[in-house]
């Protein structure tokens, strides 16, 4: 037997470390979603496919800026020393995934802008008619549009990594301590931005396409996930407690409901249906991809504060 | 170059907490909030129970994850004797390092930075001990420089058995527990 007491009650450290509420796992989402969105209509540019897809090349960067905005907001809610934050941009530390992801959301704005230049929205076009010249210009070099998608793709698929890394970097909560993660996190960001483009676009041929990538997105994903959990199962006796917390633990029904059920198997089944002309199109199984990918990281946010080192010496 | 540690002999320690008290008290520690602790760890079944008490606290690690997560460089190493410290004015609150802490040794400070100990670092260039060390009333704490061949903590770690806090953490933990 071994039963250990310890005097100190620090607030959020004891018991359970919940240093992390809402916040993050919105912006994790939001960055996710964000770079998928980035990287899909990245794609579409690059390979001058815009009459298609007009939705993913022209609505979709401006919901990114959005999106990526909303989400460094919560950001910014999170942070403790608000009045400081203005310290993140005066230095660049290389071993801090951190402060990598501070630069990277930096460089995410201006590649943003120039995708919205491509087409300009009609409201902003009024209020500011030399946008229009850019416009024109941009869209009179066709390689410029290529190069503005390859960015694109790039940037989007740097936020997506990063969202993983962060949080796997952080050693001592076994959850987190996985490569697989940051694979993980791209491609539920992928999943659930083929998910809002199939949902909001009016193209039947772009929300069908849209479909189809989404199958394939959520089919990596499983396999990802279940990666991910043999991962932790095969390695310390500490990270096969953390992955219980996911398979049997107390993160287990929301883990086997709403993110692996209806968050992945479900839609897919519904999809294949679907982009296979069984079923209709129908807009609940995108909602119910969206809503898996933000439990998804409210999941592996909340476990990953739970699993601990301690557990270790608990079973020596 | 000096490199500082602290060594703790668990037979003589009797968790009478004076050194939390102390730390709280030197480095006016918010209440609710603890710098140090006492942690009993009791293991196997009566009557043979073995029973070990420990005062923790940050381990100054020398392979720290606080300060590499850390994107502002406020959890840094000082210069003198390696020790780990957060600059408050650079710290924006976001919490990475505590993340990153496999001891749980931080937390933020009512005040929004993060917060730890800090080896009494004021006082160590004043050439004093911590305060923890130098209240203890049974003189379990020994504090000294690991590169000094000569020190009182190197004689300790030389001569006696000892074991870190979860030194399967990777983060070469520089508090030593005499066995």
């Amino acid at each position: 037997m071994n039963e250990i007491t310890n005097t100190r009650m620090n607030p959020s450290i004891d018991q359970f470390l919940s240093i992390w509420n809402w916040e993050i796992p919105v912006y994790l989402f939001l960055g996710g979603i964000v770079a998928g969105m980035m990287i899909i209509s990245g794609y579409f540019l690059f390979k001058g496919r815009t009459k298609d897809v007009e939705c993913s090349c022209y609505k979709i960067p401006f919901v990114s800026l959005i999106f990526l905005t909303a989400g460094m907001i919560a950001l910014f809610l999170d942070l403790e020393h608000k009045a400081y934050v203005w310290r993140v941009y005066t230095t660049f530390k290389i071993k801090s995934p951190m402060s990598w992801g501070s630069w990277i959301l930096l460089l995410i704005y201006p590649v943003l802008f120039l995708n919205i230049l491509i087409r300009i929205p009609k409201f902003l076009s009024n209020k500011f008619p030399f946008l229009e010249d850019l416009s024109t210009k941009i869209n009179s070099h066709p390689v410029a549009v290529r190069n503005i998608g390859i960015a694109s793709m790039i940037s989007g698929a740097l936020l997506g990594i990063y969202t993983g890394v962060l949080l796997s970097s952080l050693g001592a909560r076994p959850l987190w301590n996985s490569s697989t993660l940051w694979i993980l996190f791209l491609l539920s960001g992928l999943s659930t931005a083929a998910a809002f483009i199939h949902l909001i676009a009016k193209s039947r041929y772009e929300s069908h396409l849209l479909a189809k990538a989404d199958n394939v997105f959520l089919s990596l994903e499983l396999i990802v996930l279940i990666l991910f959990l043999i991962g932790l199962l095969t390695s310390t006796q500490v990270h096969i407690d953390a992955a219980k917390l996911l398979l049997n633990g107390s993160y287990a029904p929301a883990f086997w409901v709403f993110v692996v059920g209806l968050g992945i198997i479900i839609p897919l089944i519904i999809q294949i249906m679907a982009v296979s002309n069984k079923i209709p199109h129908t807009p609940i199984a995108p909602i119910m991809v969206i809503v898996g990918g933000l439990i998804l990281r409210f999941v592996i946010v909340y476990a990953g504060q739970v699993s601990h080192w301690f557990n270790a010496q608990l079973l020596k | 170059m000096a490199r500082y540690a602290m060594v703790i002999d668990t037979k003589k320690c009797v968790g009478c907490m004076d050194c939390v008290v102390a730390c709280n008290t030197e480095n006016n520690v918010p209440e609710g909030f603890n710098r140090d602790w006492i942690v009993q760890d009791a293991r196997g079944s009566f009557p043979t129970v073995n029973l070990e008490i420990r005062s923790e606290r940050c381990n100054h690690c020398d392979n720290p994850p606080c300060v590499y997560c850390c994107p502002t460089g406020a959890s840094h190493i000082h210069n003198l004797g390696g020790v780990v410290l957060v600059e408050h004015k650079l710290c924006i609150g976001c919490k990475a390092c505590i993340a990153s802490c496999p001891y749980d040794a931080r937390f933020v400070h009512p005040e929004g930075y993060v917060d730890k100990c800090t080896f009494c670092i004021h006082r160590v260039e004043e050439g004093l001990d911590p305060a923890c060390v130098s209240v203890c009333p049974t003189y379990c704490m020994t504090f000294g420089d690991l590169d000094d061949v000569n020190s009182e903590v190197n004689r300790l770690l030389n001569s006696r058995k000892h074991h870190s806090v979860l030194p399967e953490a990777g983060t070469k933990p520089q508090i030593f527990y005499l066995e």
